[in-house]
Parts: structure tokens; sequence; C-alpha cells
């Protein structure tokens, strides 16, 4: 179990983040609406200052604990500008990702995130299936 | 409204990301290879969120209002309809090719990778295109 320990703990963290962002301004933390917010307004001051937050968390957990930054993602550009473009539309669309639907929604009890976090999940699912076991040859 | 919260509250979200892991495509990627080397961080890291936020949401939303604001801004559609399934459908096979979603794709702006940029700006095209495409009912935060 001590494997998990980071894992744990990192979601405690999420949690209490987005339990603060409600508490103290009344707002989803879904990032996928904060960062089209910071794009399109309105509201953008507290959508860009978190924004900023998570970059510079992103940088500060590893400072803190001395935890190796992971290996760059080893595929090829073009499949970033595909799945990007992918996780763009689907979370507009759909109005939420992992976050806001998956952390927030369902922690409010909304039957909406439930169906939409197991949709994305079961996509996620398929996708990686295909590409692994089909498409790679199970590597 | 006062708006420091919004950064001290990014700040731990982003370390809660890179400490759980989730800013490492290899680990999204495992869990979601059901049927390969199946990797659980995933797992454990949606429930220690969910246990914070199932167990506090109720406390936080019976009061008045928000601590700096006005009024709680929440989603107001419960509709399980084609937007949100054929959205979240497009939305999970792009998490499972590259495995970032939104929160750690822009966490991981940190290190510095070129692919990462380019991935978040191929979200953030994505994001107008939908729009473009008249695939968004109305502006819902989320």
């Amino acid at each position: 179990m001590e494997a998990y320990i980071f894992p744990v703990a990192g979601g405690l963290m999420i949690g209490l983040a987005s339990i603060g962002l409600l508490a103290a301004l009344g707002r989803i933390a879904g990032i996928s609406g904060i960062a089209w917010g910071v794009i399109s307004g309105p509201d953008r001051d507290w959508r860009l200052l978190f924004i900023i937050g998570l970059v510079a968390g992103g940088a500060l957990a590893h400072t803190l604990t001395g935890r190796p930054i992971p290996d760059a993602p080893d595929a090829p550009l073009w499949l970033a500008v595909v799945s990007g473009l992918l996780v763009g539309i689907g979370t507009r669309t759909g109005s939420g990702c992992t976050s806001g639907h998956g952390v927030c929604g369902i922690g409010r009890l909304s039957l909406r995130s439930v169906a939409a976090t197991c949709t994305f999940m079961a996509a996620g699912v398929v996708a990686v299936f295909i590409v692994r076991h089909i498409i790679g040859g199970g590597a | 409204m006062k708006q420091w919260p919004a950064l001290l509250t990014g700040l731990i979200f982003g370390m809660g990301l890179a400490l759980s892991g989730m800013t490492d495509t290899a680990k999204v990627q495992g869990f979601l290879d059901i049927t390969g080397a199946w990797v659980p961080d995933l797992m454990f890291v949606m429930g220690g969120a969910l246990i914070v936020t199932l167990g506090a949401t109720p406390l936080v939303l019976s009061r008045a209002k928000p601590l700096f604001a006005d009024m709680f801004s929440l989603p107001a559609s419960k509709a399980i309809d084609g937007r949100l399934i054929g959205g979240g459908v497009l939305f999970g096979i792009g998490w499972g090719l590259w495995g970032y979603c939104p929160g750690p794709a822009i966490a991981a702006l940190a290190y510095g990778y070129e692919s990462t940029l380019i991935f978040c700006v191929a979200m953030i095209a994505g994001m107008w295109i939908a729009g473009v495409l008249g695939l968004v009912k109305s502006r819902v935060d989320g």
C-alpha cells in the first residue's frame, strides 16, 4: 500500500482545493471550464489566478518533495494535436472534464456528472485498448 | 470579490496533480489499459478527492453564500443528453490517446515539454471549434 500514499495524498489535496474554491468563491473547480473562461470571459481574473496557481503547483510539488519530474510523453507530436483537439471539443461539448464532472460533480451527487464520468472513462479505455492492443500489438 | 483564494486553491490543486502522479501520461494510460499492465493509481487519486468532495460539499452548500462571493455558481443543467454523452466520448478518446485531461495538461506546462504546450494549444483550439460548430448549448461552468 505504500506505493499509493502519494496518489491518495495528491487526491486529498485535489479534493481540498475543490472544496476550498467552492467555499471561498462559490465556484466549481472544473479545469476545462476555467481554462476556456480565461479565453472567453467573463470573470477572467479569478480563473487566470487559478490557472497560474495550477502551473506553479505543478512545479512546486517537485521542488518541495524532490519527486522526479515525469518523462515527456513518448509519442509523435501530431498525436498531441489530435488528442488536444478531441479533449477540447469533447470537454466543451460535454460541459466538463475529470475535475468538473469526476471530482466536483460526483461530489455533489449530480447524476449528469456520473453519466459523463462513466462515458469518458469507457471511451478512454476503448481508445487505449485499440492503440495498445490492436494497433500496437500489445506493446 | 476577493480573488486570492483562486490562486491558493489552484496551487494546491496543481501540487495534488503532480504529487499524485497524474501529470505522468504513462500512469494515466496505464489506468485506462484494463486488459494490459493495469496501473491503479488514478483510482486512488479519484478516491482521495471524492472522499473530501462527497463529505464536504453538502456542508459547504448548506451555507447561505460563499465566504468571498455573493452566491454559489453551480451548473444548472441536469440533462443527460447527446451533447453530454457525445462530448464525453470525444474527450475520453483524446484522453486515452495522449494520457492528459485538462488539469494535468495545464499543470504539466511547468515541466517545459514542447508536446505539452502543443497539446494545451490544441485543446483550447478544440474548445473554440466546439463553439463554432454549434456544439455548445449554453455557457456552463465545469
